[in-house]
């Protein structure tokens, strides 16, 4: 499809901007001013809508397909939270206007939503308080490593050094500890895909600032000793971090914080329901307990006694700023909307269904995939596609059989420690037709990866490209239009 | 009515997945969770139908005060967006899919992001950009900790013009990162103090901070201290207002490395703080070590041009603890806000909307100047936005405006201590002849107002 750029052509009008003139300003010093416009595309109103309307529909969505994407956690994005997030009453404030009357008299709506959201969120993870600044998951778990550092600096304990991370952890687990500073120790798993535990109980020592965990981890698998490594990270005084990623397993069925658990982020877009984007706006509030709370980042949300809300600056011991304001507002309404839906009953039916739908697909799959053993799951499994070499085949070339046959495609090569990783989570919105459909369309695939393995080596074939050249990308470095 | 909202199965369709289980309810999927770690009760509401929920949440909202006429900018503007940008980003196709990591299956997000780099490009004179970071001030961050890991080098200074917010999270970054954080005094224009800059930069600055127009809306052309930045080896990150682009000389003509921006202008609503827009374009000799996502262009097997994420060898999921950033993710659907809204107003209509807002406030500047007791905060050389000094505390005044329906701006004060008189003003298209008009005369009688009571 051509860029819009190239359907650019001089004097074209777009939307008309403005009707009225006030005033001629003065001539501003031609030093201060750019030589030439920039150059923007002059294409109609309706050209630029047909564009982006025809770029939409090169997508694969969770609005138009079943996205089984595992660790992703892709359920449907409610649009009764889209159309309570925006509300203009919510849209339109000032971030600065709490600053200027009464102390955030002007905004006590959407301080009484985040103030909810936070107490809700502190309710359902088991921990004390909660910032909701952090504006995507890893910036939640760079947060809380940078609050593992206060607390332990506040402590006057300056020999910690390092935090111990799973192999099977998220990428971003062991790059945020080493933007905080620390050393990063990383402990492989055993045949269950758990951290092992000797390995662990061998690096533990009392130089561990904390340990970062996901728990059921990222193959699905939850830890039942994972009680017994809280215990022996605080012997330690070593902060226990949960990452939230696989929250939806779990949701109102068991907290963190009750566990032993002292910092966790939570992905809003993930198991709260607010939408992925395309890569973005996400956000990652992290929850702590109390001897973490001084810590947190400014500012902080208060309800005074006759009700209304305020916001607090004077933290002495908070580790600052990490985002302008109060994080991506309009994501934490969505959430909050979702939140009011569901409802006691509705967590924990919502985390039921979940785990029930991956369970199903897991079992309905596992002899496709080769494997005996019926198991149990939590909210996603991992099979290895390594049985398909023989064919020739790998698993990303499954993955663009998929994408023909109107699925988008699992996570793959994903976690590392399993070799052709398949990471499917099905979520609660999807039914059991359609998952039904999913498996009856891997096992065509499976046949075909034996009966016409070029076939799949070709694949896709019903996109607007094939596959594309990633290495000439990374050569040529084509990245904006000349 | 269902007590799981949103979720697709039925009782029978349970009942099917049970029995293909082997199972008889869902306590048995969670026998891995010992009894003794699970929770006892979750103490939240009982849920709500989608009607009840969106009357609470209307009741809720309409707790913000709404019918207040906004002069207060401060780095977030309240411009004008056309409908036709909530029309486009509304669509579900771009923001309900994921991370084009399946590039065949996602490249409306890839040439829109594609697109996006482009604008970013042209709008500030430089030569790589990236498709987006979290907003203006993290992106500010990522500048200064990419030109520290250019450098080699451990210390980044900053000019007070730049926005104090943004200032507040780089001492909270830079403190927590061990990074040692110094500032330069805003020099007594308003402008960036060329003298103190030679005199602060060290052997061990490697990122040196500006803002143009700065907080206080002040220009300059930074292009002579940008060439001291460089004689000391060090690299200039320039954060900028876009909508200001229209017009002002771009950071790449004045020299500098690396450019970000707060892209919240460009289509989106102030939204009480975000999601907001960063934006971070740098030269090309440093793309290898730019943060965030990159889109490049590409060909398939038949030669068809194509759109992947590329240079992905820098990023956290491969490179893990020696990631350029620990940053994951860009904010797309605002990054696509901000095409759809340049490609809407298009080349002409850009030039058109950064003319009326410095028009608007050339206008309210001559108009405010009659006024007995205000005077100007620094010089004249302004876009949309400049400082005014008043008799007495600008916090006090405002909060008297507000009682009049007026956001009559931000008080300095707040973020500088030693200039609690000053008021900082800033006009959008959006504002009225008068609507300026009637917040001078409120303006005017509070001043005079409180000299009575004096």
């Amino acid at each position: 499809m051509k860029l819009i750029y190239e359907k650019s052509s001089p004097g074209r009008p777009g939307v008309q901007m403005t009707s009225i003139k006030i005033s001629e300003s003065e001539e501003i010093p031609s030093r201060y001013l750019r030589s030439a416009p920039p150059e923007l595309p002059e294409v109609s109103e309706a050209e630029v809508v047909r564009h982006f309307t025809a770029l939409s529909r090169l997508n694969y969505s969770i609005d138009t397909h079943f996205y089984p994407l595992g660790s992703c956690t892709m359920k449907y994005n409610p649009k009764a939270c889209e159309a309570a997030a925006n509300l203009p009453e919510l849209t339109e404030v000032h971030p600065l206007w709490p600053q200027l009357w009464g102390g955030g008299m002007l905004t006590q709506g959407s301080l009484a939503i985040l103030y909810r959201t936070e107490r809700m969120l502190s309710e359902i993870t088991g921990l004390d308080e909660f910032t909701l600044q952090p504006m995507a998951g890893a910036h939640g778990e760079l947060t809380g490593v940078m609050l593992m550092a206060a607390y332990h600096d506040d402590q006057g304990n300056d020999q910690k050094d390092h935090i111990i991370v799973p192999d099977s952890a998220h990428g971003t687990n062991p790059a945020s500890a080493m933007l905080a500073g620390y050393d990063v120790v990383t402990i492989p798993s055993d045949e269950k895909g758990m951290m092992d535990f000797d390995f662990f109980r061998e690096a533990l020592n009392e130089k561990t600032a904390g340990v970062m965990l996901t728990c059921p981890n990222t193959l699905g698998v939850f830890n039942t000793r994972i009680r017994e490594i809280c215990d022996a990270v605080h012997a330690v005084d070593g902060l226990m971090y949960y990452d939230g990623a696989n929250f939806n397993a779990i949701m109102g069925r068991y907290k963190p914080g009750e566990i032993g658990f002292d910092i966790c982020h939570l992905n809003l877009h993930k198991s709260f329901a607010t939408p992925h984007g395309g890569g973005g706006p996400g956000a990652g509030p992290v929850g702590v307990v109390e001897k973490l709370r001084p810590y947190l980042p400014i500012s902080r949300v208060k309800r005074r006694t006759e009700g209304t809300y305020v916001l607090h600056y004077d933290e002495p011991k908070s580790i600052g700023y990490i985002a302008p304001f109060y994080g991506n507002f309009g994501i934490l309404v969505r959430a909050y909307a979702y939140m009011v839906s569901l409802g006691k009953e509705g967590l924990l039916g919502t985390s039921n269904r979940a785990v029930l739908n991956a369970n199903y697909l897991r079992e309905r799959l596992r002899l496709l995939f080769g494997v005996e053993k019926a198991e149990r799951c939590m909210h996603e499994f991992v099979f290895s596609g390594d049985f398909l070499k023989k064919h020739g085949v790998h698993v990303l070339d499954v993955a663009k059989g998929l994408i023909d046959r109107g699925f988008h495609p699992p996570t793959i090569y994903f976690p590392l420690n399993v070799s052709e990783a398949v990471m499917i989570e099905p979520t609660e919105t999807e039914d059991l037709d359609t998952l039904d459909r999913f498996v009856d369309v891997m096992k065509e695939i499976f046949e075909l990866a034996e009966s016409d393995p070029n076939a799949l080596h070709e694949a896709p074939i019903t996109t607007p490209v094939g596959r594309l050249d990633e290495v000439k990308a990374a050569k040529d470095m084509r990245l904006s239009c000349e | 009515m269902s007590k799981t909202p949103f979720c697709a199965t039925s009782e029978q369709d349970q009942e099917i997945m049970f029995k293909t289980l082997g199972i008889e309810s869902f306590d048995d999927l969670f026998a891995a969770i010992p009894d003794h770690l699970r929770a006892d009760s979750v103490n939240i509401p009982d849920g709500m139908s989608e009607m009840e929920m969106m009357q609470h949440l209307r009741r809720v909202a309409s707790k913000n005060a709404s019918h207040l006429v906004n002069f207060c900018g401060a780095g977030f503007y309240d411009h004008y967006i056309p409908a036709a940008v909530n029309a486009l980003s509304s669509r579900g196709e771009f923001y309900t899919a994921y991370t084009p990591y399946q590039p065949e299956a996602s490249q409306g997000t890839l040439q829109a992001a594609f697109e996006y780099q482009t604008a970013i490009c042209r709008l500030t004179g430089m030569e790589v950009a990236n498709a987006s970071l979290f907003d203006g001030g993290s992106a500010l961050i990522e500048g200064a900790m990419m030109a520290l890991r250019h450098t080699r080098r451990n210390r980044v200074l900053v000019d007070e013009g730049v926005n104090p917010i943004y200032r507040e999270m780089l001492r909270t970054y830079t403190h927590n990162l061990s990074v040692e954080y110094a500032e330069v005094p805003l020099g007594k224009n308003g402008i960036a103090d060329r003298e103190a800059f030679k005199a602060a930069m060290d052997d061990q600055t490697g990122a040196v901070l500006f803002q143009n127009p700065n907080f206080f809306g002040c220009l300059d052309n930074l292009k002579d201290v940008i060439d001291e930045v460089h004689e000391a080896s060090a690299l200039a990150v320039v954060s900028v207002y876009p909508i200001a682009l229209s017009h002002i000389e771009t950071p790449g003509a004045m020299g500098a490395d690396i450019v970000t921006g707060e892209g919240q202008s460009l289509g989106l609503p102030l939204n009480f703080g975000g999601p907001y827009l960063g934006f971070f374009a740098a030269r090309k000799k440093l793309v290898r070590k730019m943060p965030g996502r990159i889109v490049g262009e590409t060909e398939d097997g038949k030669g068809r041009r194509g759109y992947v994420l590329t240079l992905q060898a820098r990023e956290q999921h491969i490179r893990r603890e020696k990631a350029t950033s620990n940053v994951c993710s860009n904010v797309q659907v605002c990054a696509l806000r901000a095409i759809i809204y340049l490609s809407l107003v298009g080349r002409e209509g850009f030039l058109e909307v950064g003319r009326e807002c410095m028009d608007r406030a050339s206008y309210a500047w001559h108009r405010l100047m009659e006024i007995d007791g205000v005077k100007p905060a620094f010089n004249r050389r302004f876009f949309n936005e400049f400082a005014i000094r008043l008799p007495r505390s600008a916090k006090t005044v405002v909060s008297e405006l507000i009682e009049q329906g007026v956001a009559g701006g931000f008080p300095v004060g707040r973020y500088y201590e030693e200039m609690d008189n000053l008021l900082l003003l800033a006009f959008t298209e959006k504002r009225t002849k008068e609507e300026i008009d009637l917040f001078a005369t409120k303006l005017e009688s509070t001043l005079n107002r409180v000299e009575e009571i004096v």
